[in-house]
């Protein structure tokens, strides 16, 4: 043990310099090269929408908080998540009366991973169509344009998900309100 | 749908088409190869010349364990130091996070120190950007580089096939064996048939600056351009389009993420882990992350086959780790795409599959896909919430950590392995009625009893952690640990001692584990859970080189043939898998009956 005290002492403060200071600051460095500078894409984040002329975000366990992060974490058969999961849909069916139960997609009764998503499914943003063609007066057809317009397709068209990013989304729409 | 599932297919290929390279590479560096990382030298000779080491010096196998363990000992206190003082952090705790209560910053320091990152905290409110750094990444590199050394070791000692025990001081060149010019003199325990196996500061050092610190530059930049902060300002204030402002965590997170999925270390760096919009941006970065986790894993087993020069082994090891990997995957994909039962009988669509506590860029298959990759590895970190996982996929992510052998954490995850292997060598030797040899040495009866009591202390460790935990759970009903009730409930505390004694570091997060009990219980069950299982192995491996060679024969027990394969897999079902039925049977099985 005692012939192995010093050594290991240097060689940790050694280590301490490569990984605690030299390493972070070339990433650092490498990162003001960035779009972003390095201070993170923060259009990422997910924002609550809770106004009706908006297309709605996902349900959130931390309500948007960029400060913290947190899904529910519910069992599937938590008898409270299954009672806040029908208060869900019944929010959504007053606010969207023409839509039938089975057209809502699970993504938009759930809680995301890290509260927040900042996506929705493409079908998430299609079901709130009639709601906003209805409150901001524009043809349904118009929007259901301008969500497959902003419908990001899968990594190479090959890869993973089809998505919707809300805060992009509602920025067209505002922009496509003012035309 | 179909892109969801090419999108694993191709994650898992280029996986193991890019561990193959990488392992031939690793066993280069730990052979002293030429490799194209040798410009590293100069800065690896100069660490040892101030720290005093000559990294040509060969140790035995408890020396090894001596340097390990003291070096260990040492970035303890560092840690405990760091965590217990982020008061007087200053610009580098902008968000003024407070110093961690003593039970906290042990159960931390402890779970970071053996490379489980259980986080009992949630990063953007229990930490400085010191600690991320200076505790959190600087534990991340140097808890990985060290089970990549241990692993080393038992590389080393399971080379040693010359018949006597050490090579003479003629056969290492010393031409005069009396001394004089040209003399090295014998190191300790030399020439009393002790084997010599490498240096640990050295297989130590190079597994940091060789393996980790090269591929963890490439994926931080990646990250660093996909939208992840590496900053020193603090919490960002935007006003969200409804205009309401929102705070925004930030950090220096890149650097420290790319460490985190490569060593399997897996503490995330936002509290939600690679679920967070900024720890894991897109699709891409989830590809990366992902395959970041299980890469060096694979590749050790194909560094086994470069080193030893029996590639057909490794193989057979690789096949083995990817059925049982297989055997868990696929059921969990299905039942994540599938969706959630109880929501589908409210008349709810379940095309997206399960979707509570996963995210819309990843999606069910990828998320399903990470939940066990994170868990037969080691590394335990999240992109879905595994509390919400349905309970099938739930039982796959405790099972592939009661295993903890498939693929496994770096280095630590072959050295279980290694444990299954000798059993499977010992009680197939028994079959045949022969003496059990594994690579021409004999194993008897004082391996075996270290091997079964390294294979037996796993199921030890999280049993009774979870029968005490329920014990105070029964006699305190209003603790309030548990986020679920019921036989989930149960899954929660199992999965918190299962994840502790496997040193993964995920959670069915609505545990409320930041209380005395779990802080101190699983920090002693994190610590016997490292050491032990890195102290029995190397021992084993020790034991074997020091004995005499047997060259093979026609009686010899072929280990790189599929029946081996399949001897090792039955002992890992019967010791791992099988230990566990009953608690399983009162969680996750009944779950799944009960909503299905």
């Amino acid at each position: 043990m005692k012939t192995h005290i010093f050594p290991a002492l240097k060689l940790t403060f050694l280590c301490i310099l490569l990984f605690v200071i030299l390493y972070p600051a070339l990433i650092w460095s490498v990162a003001q090269l960035s779009e972003n500078q390095g201070k993170g894409d923060l259009q990422n984040l997910g924002q609550a929408f809770t106004q009706a002329k908006y297309f709605q975000s996902r349900p959130s366990a931390v309500s948007y908080n960029g400060g913290g992060s947190g899904g529910s974490n519910k069992g599937i058969a938590n008898p409270d998540y299954l009672k806040e999961v029908q208060a869900r849909i019944d929010t959504f069916l007053v606010y969207n009366p023409d839509v039938q139960k089975a057209e809502i997609p699970s993504d938009l009764v759930t809680a995301s991973g890290s509260g927040l998503d900042p996506h929705i499914s493409v079908q998430g943003a299609l079901v709130q169509v009639k709601r906003i063609a209805k409150i901001r007066k524009i043809e349904e057809n118009k929007l259901i344009e301008l969500v497959n317009q902003q419908a990001e397709k899968p990594l190479l068209g090959l890869l993973g998900t089809s998505k919707i990013h809300v805060l992009k989304l509602n920025l067209a729409l505002d922009k496509f309100g003012e035309k | 749908m179909n892109t969801e599932i090419f999108g694993i297919i191709f994650m898992f290929l280029a996986t193991v088409l890019l561990a193959i390279p990488l392992g031939k590479y690793i066993a280069n560096v730990y052979a002293e190869n030429k490799t194209w990382s040798d410009f590293l030298q100069p800065l690896e000779n100069l660490f040892f010349k101030i720290s005093g080491i000559d990294p040509k010096q060969e140790m035995t196998w408890q020396e090894h364990l001596k340097a390990l363990l003291t070096i260990n000992f040492l970035w303890f206190f560092w840690a405990m130091l760091l965590l217990m003082t982020q008061d007087f952090h200053g610009f580098l705790n902008p968000d003024g996070n407070p110093s961690m209560t003593p039970d906290l910053a042990f159960n931390t320091a402890i779970s970071f120190l053996v490379n489980c990152n259980l986080q009992h905290y949630s990063g953007e409110t229990g930490l400085s950007y010191l600690s991320q750094l200076a505790c959190m990444t600087f534990l991340q590199f140097v808890t990985a580089g060290t089970g990549m050394a241990a692993c080393a070791v038992v590389f080393n000692a399971m080379r040693s096939t010359s018949p006597t025990p050490n090579p003479s001081p003629v056969e290492r060149g010393n031409t005069n064996p009396k001394g004089g010019e040209g003399f090295t003199p014998l190191s300790k325990g030399e020439g009393q048939g002790v084997r010599l196996l490498g240096n640990f500061y050295n297989c130590f050092l190079k597994s940091c600056t060789r393996i980790l610190l090269p591929i963890s530059i490439v994926i931080a930049i990646l990250l660093a351009f996909n939208g992840t902060p590496m900053n020193f300002e603090g919490k960002a204030e935007i006003t969200t389009l409804e205009g309401v402002a929102q705070q925004i965590s930030r950090g220096p997170a890149a650097a420290m993420i790319a460490i985190k999925q490569l060593g399997t270390n897996g503490g995330g760096y936002f509290g939600v882990n690679s679920a967070h919009p900024l720890e894991n941006p897109n699709y891409l970065t989830n590809i990366v992350e992902c395959m970041a986790i299980f890469l060096i894993p694979i590749a050790l087993v194909f560094a086994l086959g470069y080193y030893l020069e029996k590639k057909k082994f490794a193989w057979v090891i690789f096949g083995v780790m990817t059925i049982g990997f297989l055997i868990l995957l696929l059921p969990t994909v299905y039942f994540e795409m599938q969706g959630s039962p109880t929501l589908a009988k409210m008349g709810i669509n379940q095309d997206l599959g399960s979707m509570e506590g996963k995210e819309i860029r990843l999606g069910s298959a990828a998320s399903a896909y990470w939940a066990i990759n994170t868990t037969v590895t080691s590394n335990g970190s999240v992109n879905a919430m595994h509390d919400s996982l349905t309970p099938i996929s739930g039982m796959m992510t405790m099972l592939g950590m009661m295993i903890n052998a498939l693929y496994g954490g770096v280095g630590v995850g072959f050295l279980n392995f290694y444990i299954f292997i000798i059993i499977a060598v010992f009680i197939s030797g028994l079959m045949v009625g022969r003496t059990p040899e594994f690579l021409g040495k004999k194993i008897e009866a004082k391996e075996m009893k270290i091997a079964i009591i390294i294979a037996l202390l796993h199921p030890f460790l999280i049993l009774a952690g979870t029968a005490l935990a329920c014990w105070v759970f029964v006699n305190n009903p209003d603790i309030g640990w548990l986020n679920n009730p019921s036989f989930h409930g149960f899954a929660e505390m199992l999965y918190e001692f299962t994840s502790a004694s496997a040193n993964n570091g995920s959670g069915f997060e609505g545990l409320g584990d930041n209380t005395p009990f779990w802080n101190i219980s699983t920090g002693i069950v994190l610590i016997l859970a490292r050491y032990l299982p890195i102290i029995g192995p190397v021992a084993i491996a020790g034991i074997l080189a020091s004995k005499k060679y047997i060259p093979e024969s026609a009686g010899t027990l072929k280990t790189d043939t599929s029946t081996f394969g399949i001897m090792v897999f039955a002992v890992i079902v019967i010791i791992a898998a099988l230990a566990f039925f009953p608690a399983l049977v009162l969680s996750s099985i009944t779950e799944f009956v009960m909503t299905y």
